[in-house]
């Protein structure tokens, strides 16, 4: 509070305001289209004109894209892909119409998704693979190399083979409420979000364990920063960045701290090519944070609207973003 | 804590009861009444009985201890992640109800929403109802803890098919319900027939309604006021005394409650270390407390109340003029260590 800095350098004006009118629970682009998962039925395409698409008879729980498609996990049970031009196809549904909870998306097509304690796969080959977890899945994440699906749940995670039948499913224990995952670009290293606010890491060679804490709230949003050098998350009034460029990763080391804020940072986005991250706040700001000078740009002026998820174009010159109350936009940079 | 925003959270409430005490029955009949509310509901997987309502969730309750080390703060998993689903239809209801299985311990669905923040942002506990088979509930308490558990932790009890019970066994049934939770408004109902105004809204939780809601809390210790009762002194030879402060003890009872009052100012700086140490401690067997507290050279009342070893405590208002500035605290709890409670309370005062 008491140092004054200097308003930001803002691109905030530069905004293309879309009215999403609903909550906003997904970003992602098919092509350069800026594709804005609502949280109820529809994707909304924002093209130059506005077009929904209705994906789901209800919430949208969960959405992966891969650039050309985004699919779509509902409460109404069923698995949706939904194709740039539109196009919709349901790829699965759940026989009791439980939840599709978590959805993720694999290498060469392969598509994940879980209802309940039961995690499902699609191979690029059309074959149905299913693995049970010890309780309900609560984060689905396709390893970077092998066709690994790494798996979240109460007390650890799993990392399971689909096409290794027979296979022991490796299982990586930690004591907790594990709610969801990813896999390090270089394949070394799992981590986890926990009900708790902290993380909690595993290197995969050893199982060797890494907690990472420190955090004011539960971590909801995490991703790899381009290089792959550090992983970025919400959870504090700043942007935490935990070093995994040594074979060690974060162990024994601090995280660095970017983009210090009143507000708690709620959702972050990795630029796909260079060090910088997207980070939204509960406020409403959206800042572009460059990872190695702590340079800020203000892509959107806190409003109050919490801000509840970003996406960035496969080439990071067009980042888009929504809040929880429906309000959203897109900058070209 | 009263947030400004309380007003706007979802209320939640908690149906429990043993099976076949007519939870279920008490769902549906809540659904079907012409009130022109939605509710979004969320059963167990193992309900046979059909549920009328567009927003049915089917719940697998995992209970998930947090890695806190502490064993009594657990919280059900599978509402955390059911409430952020549920909270993208924001709009599309205007209640949740959960209903628990016949087995379930209350706890770490109350727990949840002190515990998860997103939860707690969210949506407010309203209240815990159960309801209890008039005939077979005094059974259950000495067979099912679960029973126990439930009765024990309940703002709202309904002592159903009071139609296959005498007059005589009904009084007994509400006495003893009364010792093992003399706070929670009791009412007979046959096939769960209710006003569900005494079952929705009652803002139990709420640290600005302690009291508000609950005139005869703890007020006139000795006295019943629920209109049920006539506290006739029973002669049909249970096994079951009066203590001095008009609560029937059962000896066969290991959940009891502890009403503590004094007419003194409390001393806050030793107060809060007391309680926060009670908890710390006996938080396991601690179901519920509730308290209202008169610190010396305060002008307001501070209230509190709690779950297990989850404390929420908030200044209310300001004392009345007309009002006896007295503490009251009620614990209840399992195998409560009654003499070091009264003695720890009575150390605290300034």
């Amino acid at each position: 509070m008491s140092d004054t800095q200097a308003p930001i350098p803002s691109l905030a004006d530069r905004v293309r305001p879309v009215s999403a009118g609903a909550p906003v629970v997904g970003v992602h682009f098919l092509g350069q289209t800026p594709v804005f998962v609502l949280g109820e039925e529809a994707l909304l395409f924002a093209e130059n004109s506005e077009r929904r698409v209705n994906a789901h008879a209800g919430a949208i729980l969960s959405s992966a894209s891969d650039g050309e498609r985004i699919i779509t996990g509902g409460d109404d049970g069923t698995l949706v892909e939904t194709r740039a031009d539109g196009a919709r196809r349901p790829l699965a549904s759940d026989d009791k119409k439980r939840w599709i909870d978590q959805v993720a998306l694999g290498p060469e097509g392969a598509v994940a998704w879980s209802a309940g304690k039961t995690a499902h796969v699609r191979t690029n080959k059309n074959e149905l693979r299913a693995f049970e977890a010890p309780s309900t899945v609560a984060g689905l994440a396709f390893a970077p190399k092998g066709f690994r699906l790494a798996i979240a749940h109460y007390n650890g995670a799993t990392l399971w083979f689909p096409n290794a039948a027979g296979a022991r499913p490796e299982r990586l224990e930690w004591k907790g409420s594990h709610l969801g995952v990813t896999v390090s670009p270089d394949g070394k290293f799992l981590v986890t979000c926990m009900q708790e606010a902290m993380l909690h890491g595993w290197r995969l060679a050893d199982a060797k364990h890494m907690r990472m804490s420190g955090y004011s709230a539960r971590v909801r949003s995490l991703g790899w920063t381009a290089d792959g050098k550090f992983l970025a998350t919400s959870g504090s009034e700043q942007l935490i960045l935990w070093p995994f460029d040594g074979k060690d990763g974060p162990m024994g080391r601090q995280p660095e701290i970017r983009a210090r804020a009143e507000a708690r940072a709620g959702v972050v986005a990795c630029h796909p090519r260079q060090p910088v991250v997207a980070v939204g706040y509960a406020d409403g700001a959206v800042k572009l944070v460059r990872v190695d000078d702590d340079a800020l740009i203000l892509a959107r002026q806190a409003d109050g609207q919490p801000v509840s998820a970003i996406g960035w174009d496969s080439t990071g010159q067009t980042v888009a973003f929504g809040t929880e109350s429906g309000d959203a936009g897109v900058l070209a940079l | 804590m009263a947030t400004p925003d309380a007003a706007s959270k979802i209320p939640v409430t908690v149906l429990t009861g043993y099976l076949g005490a007519g939870k279920t029955t008490l769902l549906n009949r809540i659904l079907s009444e012409p009130h022109g509310k939605k509710f979004a509901v969320i059963v167990n997987e193992f309900g046979e009985i059909g549920i009328d309502n567009e927003l049915v969730v089917n719940a697998d309750e995992e209970v998930f201890e947090m890695n806190n080390g502490c064993i009594c703060c657990t919280v059900r998993g599978d509402l955390v992640r059911i409430i952020d689903g549920l909270m993208r239809r924001k709009g599309k209801f205007d209640a949740i109800i959960v209903e628990t299985t016949g087995l379930a311990d209350p706890a770490p669905v109350a727990q949840t929403f002190f515990m998860d923040e997103a939860v707690g942002a969210k949506t407010k506990l309203d209240a815990v109802v159960t309801v209890a088979d008039a005939k077979w509930l005094t059974e259950r308490l000495k067979d099912a803890p679960e029973a126990k558990n439930q009765i024990a932790f309940a703002d709202v009890i309904l002592i159903n098919k009071t139609d296959l019970v005498t007059p005589e066994e009904l009084r007994e049934l509400e006495a003893r319900i009364h010792a093992l939770n003399p706070y929670a408004r009791l009412h007979r109902t046959e096939r769960a027939k209710i006003d569900i105004n005494e079952v929705l809204g009652r803002n139990a939780f709420d640290l600005d309604r302690i009291l508000d809601i609950e005139p005869n809390f703890l007020e006139g210790e000795g006295h019943d006021h629920n209109h049920h009762h006539d506290h006739s002194d029973h002669d049909h030879g249970t096994h079951h005394h009066h203590h001095g402060n008009g609560l029937k003890h059962y000896h066969d009872e290991d959940m009891q409650s502890v009403a503590l009052r004094t007419d003194k100012a409390l001393n806050p700086d030793k107060f809060f270390p007391w309680v926060q140490d009670l908890v710390a401690k006996d938080g396991p067997n601690i179901l519920r407390c509730k308290g209202i507290l008169a610190f010396k050279d305060d002008p307001e009342r501070f209230v509190f109340q709690g779950v297990h070893m989850i404390l929420d405590g908030d200044h209310q208002r300001p004392w009345r003029a007309d009002e006896q500035r007295d503490s009251r605290i009620i614990f209840i709890g399992r195998n409560l260590p009654e003499d070091k409670i009264r003695q720890g309370f009575e150390s605290c005062i300034a």
